[in-house]
């Protein structure tokens, strides 16, 4: 079944090319594109969530809809917009930044790839299901999503099944390729600060996600098999649930970050034209980063009832994690501290993410301050927080990320006016819609409900038009990407004049096949 | 090492990934209809589907491995792979055994009345009695189980099967390195029945806690965690069962060298985990 042509060859012509595809370049498109399109179904809903909320009282929608969208925007942006994206970053760049021929398990690959459509299919297809789609949150806590759920959660697990194995083959792949397949000089401690990132993400995922899966099926075994891991009348307990999704969720909030950490710390140097400040610092600091996201997570669950010690335990761990994140912030501003800067699209990316997503972090570290977390949970105020973090910080990676490798991938320059353009309406776009949340928050406005009391109004309206412009900014992004396909200046090897790394050492277009024998590393 | 860089082997194209999808897929989709519509044809076709799959994708990994076309950084990238790919497995098993001990430590306890004094056992079931093992539960819906396994009559016997299979899988293995094929034969044959006669037991023991105790996967928290767990585990051996048939097929067709046979390291590998999580199981779910 494998055909025989010998892989000096360019890429196969026809559909076949994609759907047979081992080639690290196809998968990583295919993984970009699937995420920008699943960017857009989930962006939709967030708009029919903001229609909903324009003004108080119910218009739109009705209740029970209103509940799937919040679920399904969510689930789609975690699982299917961020996380792919960052998939499809790491197939294209691993490989060119460690001079490897392509990952280490190209078949792999494509398997992981091929099941995320599908599951995504899967996960949509509960929209046309009796009794509609998901509609217990994100967060799908027991039991509003075992004993109340709609009969479509049987679905919604056997989806989450399908991501959470393409998440762990991709991951097992990528630190696969990272520990085998760097060129004989790249030492660890001489990697790309992408490839540190991603290594470090690719170990929470192996690490979490088994625990999502093994959590989801708890719950078809409580919904259909009669057993009671969250029913306390059967001796379970409900808040073992919120113990599992969250000793998976923390981490998981971090495999949304860690990666943009990365990309953020290859662009800041390049338009700075300085190295990066304090190399190692970083990896350290990511490095514990991550160990410290396994010890945090009842955060989330300051008002469910934990006792004492677990408030302040949880309380102070959390703080804790804000000292090495911290650090990276300080070390990219002095990054570009008397660099000789220039602003092109890419950087202008990453300079909002480093201001922005500092914003998400201090209102983090509000919320974790657990008596005032009484106060603040399940209000705006940490849907503000997060979509903080989330938007300008992960989507505005990967946004920065596309604009600083596009070159590199298609051989033309895309078009700076309108990378420029796409980037001020977001920036605009983005505050208008999220900047209000904090303070309708800590008025006291709770989270998913479609209808709220008059003194929001202002506000809420102001999001709902900052949710519109954002929303539709983001197809000058396609556009964009349409151009740059199509045609443009021709990009040279180096694309930008402070630019290092191996990935530059390869023509614009990166060809089919990239170091089938492995480069020298300084 | 650096030698070993010229040549690494990326398969131009191949059609096994994405039909795997496919029986994935039509599993996933088809255990959802079966459960909420009762129709299995769709997970039929989509298991049918993924044993053939196994078949023909490792069959041809076996003739790229026969063709040379691997070199020792390949052999490398597989047993990472397969390192981490046992990791994940490990986590998935400490969900349950979290669950396990967050239940005993935690959960029961507090419907007691323990804790922060909160209202819970008051409000809740004022007249429930939490002890472990948990037969009586809080709403006293559930059938209560009339015993429970012992654990040093069938799980004991278990624990020995599975030890004993460790060692002669080892065995076997130096055999292979010693290019004794009849020996490795012979011991490999031998842990394949002890795997087997480890299943059997676990049959027989789950249809006395079913037959003859009434302890099902109904019956409350216990129930629910001492099926789920070894019930998990019990799929994990069938798999390591069946993997381990695979290379003795593969032993009597000559496959295998006493200095490369990644192929029986990793199923050894994964028989010597499944053999650690039984370790886990027989302290924390019968005997503790
Ligand atoms: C300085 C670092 C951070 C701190 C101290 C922090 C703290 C917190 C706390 C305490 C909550 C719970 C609020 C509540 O429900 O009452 C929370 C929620 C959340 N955080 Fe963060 N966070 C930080 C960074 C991040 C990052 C980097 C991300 C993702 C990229 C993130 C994503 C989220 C999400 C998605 C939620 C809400 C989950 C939900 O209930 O739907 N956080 N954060
Ligand atoms: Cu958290």
């Amino acid at each position: 079944m494998t055909s025989a042509v010998g892989h000096h060859h360019g890429p196969a012509t026809g559909i076949t090319r994609w759907l047979f595809t081992t080639n690290h370049k196809d998968i990583g498109s295919m993984y970009l594109i699937f995420s920008l399109l699943m960017f857009f179904i989930g962006g939709s809903m967030a708009l029919v969530i903001r229609m909903e909320l324009v003004e108080p009282g119910l218009q739109v929608v009705q209740p029970e809809f209103f509940n799937q969208m919040t679920t399904m925007h969510g689930l789609i942006m975690v699982f299917g917009a961020v996380m792919p994206a960052f998939v499809g970053l790491a197939n294209w760049m691993v490989p060119l930044m460690i001079g490897a021929p392509d990952m280490a398990l190209p078949r792999l690959n494509n398997f992981s790839f091929w099941l995320l459509p599908f599951a995504f299919f899967m996960l949509l297809s509960t929209l046309v299901m009796d009794g509609g789609a998901p509609d217990f949150g994100w967060t799908f806590y027991a039991p509003l999503s075992t004993t109340y759920a709609p009969p479509s959660v049987t679905f919604f697990i056997f989806a989450i099944h399908l991501a959470g194995v393409s998440s762990i083959l991709g991951a097992i792949n990528v630190i696969v390729t990272i520990m085998n397949m760097r060129a004989p000089t790249m030492s660890y401690m001489k990697m790309p600060l992408f490839v540190w990132t991603w290594l470090i993400t690719a170990f929470l995922l192996v690490a979490v996600m088994p625990v999502l899966a093994g959590t989801v099926t708890m719950m078809l075994t409580d919904i259909h098999f009669g057993t009671s891991f969250f029913d306390a009348g059967g001796g379970g307990d409900p808040v073992l649930f919120q113990h599992l999704f969250w000793f998976f969720g923390h981490p998981e909030v971090y495999i949304m970050i860690l990666p943009a950490f990365g990309i953020i710390s290859q662009i800041v140097p390049t338009f700075s034209r300085k190295p990066l400040f304090g190399y190692a610092s970083m990896v350290y600091a990511t490095s514990s980063i991550a160990l410290l996201s396994f010890t945090v997570w009842a955060h989330h669950m300051f008002t469910v009832g934990i006792p004492l010690v677990g408030e302040l335990f949880f309380m102070y761990a959390t703080m804790l994690i804000s000292v090495p994140t911290g650090v990276k912030v300080f070390n990219w501003v002095a990054t570009m501290f008397r660099g000789s800067m220039t602003f092109e699209t890419p950087m202008l990316f990453a300079i909002a993410f480093i201001v922005l997503f500092t914003i998400g972090g201090f209102s983090g570290l509000m919320l974790a301050i657990s008596p005032a977390d009484f106060q603040y949970h399940d209000t705006y105020f940490v849907v503000a927080h997060f979509h903080y973090v989330l938007v300008p910080g992960a989507v505005f990676s990967i946004m920065a990320a596309a604009y600083y490798w596009m070159p590199k991938w298609t051989g033309n320059m895309y078009d700076e006016y309108l990378g420029k353009c796409h980037f001020w309406c977001s920036f605009v776009g983005l505050n208008l819609t999220f900047f209000p949340m904090h303070f309708v928050g800590l008025a006291g406005m709770p989270r998913r409900i479609p209808d709220y009391s008059i003194q929001f109004a202002d506000f809420n309206l102001v999001s709902s038009l900052g949710g519109f412009l954002f929303g539709f900014s983001q197809l000058i992004f396609v556009l964009v990407v349409v151009k740059c396909v199509k045609g443009g200046k021709k990009a040279e090897a180096v694309v930008w004049e402070g630019a290092e790394g191996l990935e530059w050492q390869v023509p614009s277009p990166a060809p089919y096949h990239t170091f089938e024998t492995p480069p020298e590393v300084k | 090492m650096k030698n070993s860089h010229e040549h690494y082997y990326v398969p131009s194209q191949s059609a096994w990934p994405i039909v795997a999808t496919f029986a994935l897929f039509f599993m996933a989709f088809g255990g959802g209809l079966l459960i909420n519509y009762g129709s299995p044809l769709l997970l039929t076709a989509g298991v049918g589907l993924m044993a053939y799959i196994f078949y023909g994708w490792f069959s041809k990994v076996v003739e790229e491995s026969h063709d040379g076309l691997y070199s020792v950084q390949m052999d490398n990238s597989f047993r990472l792979g397969m390192a981490w790919f046992i990791f994940s497995e490990v986590m998935f098993f400490a969900a349950f055994f979290g669950a396990l001990f967050y239940i005993r430590t935690l959960a029961m306890p507090w419907l007691n009345g323990e804790g922060d004094h909160a209202m819970t056992h008051e409000l809740l079931w004022p007249n429930f009695i939490g002890e472990w093992p948990l037969l009586n539960t809080p709403a006293a819906t559930s059938s209560v189980p009339s015993g429970l396994p012992d654990p040093f009559h069938l799980p004991l016997i278990n624990t020995v099967l599975l030890m004993l299979s460790s060692v002669t899988l080892t065995i076997a293995h130096h055999a292979l390195k010693d290019n004794d094929r009849v020996k490795t034969i012979r011991w490999m044959a031998i842990t394949l029945v002890l795997g087997v006669a480890f299943l059997i037991v676990q049959g027989i023991e789950y249809y006395e806690a079913y037959a003859h105790l009434g302890l099902t996967l109904e019956s409350g928290i216990y129930g629910s965690t001492f099926f789920m767990l070894t019930g998990f585990h019990g799929i994990h051996v069938t798999l390591g069962s069946i993997i381990l048939l695979v290379i003795l097929i593969r032993l009597l067709k000559g496959h295998f060298s006493p200095d490369k046979h990644f192929g029986f390291e990793a199923s050894a590998w994964y028989w010597h985990f499944v053999d650690v999580v039984w370790l886990g199981l027989f302290i924390f779910v019968y005997i503790v």
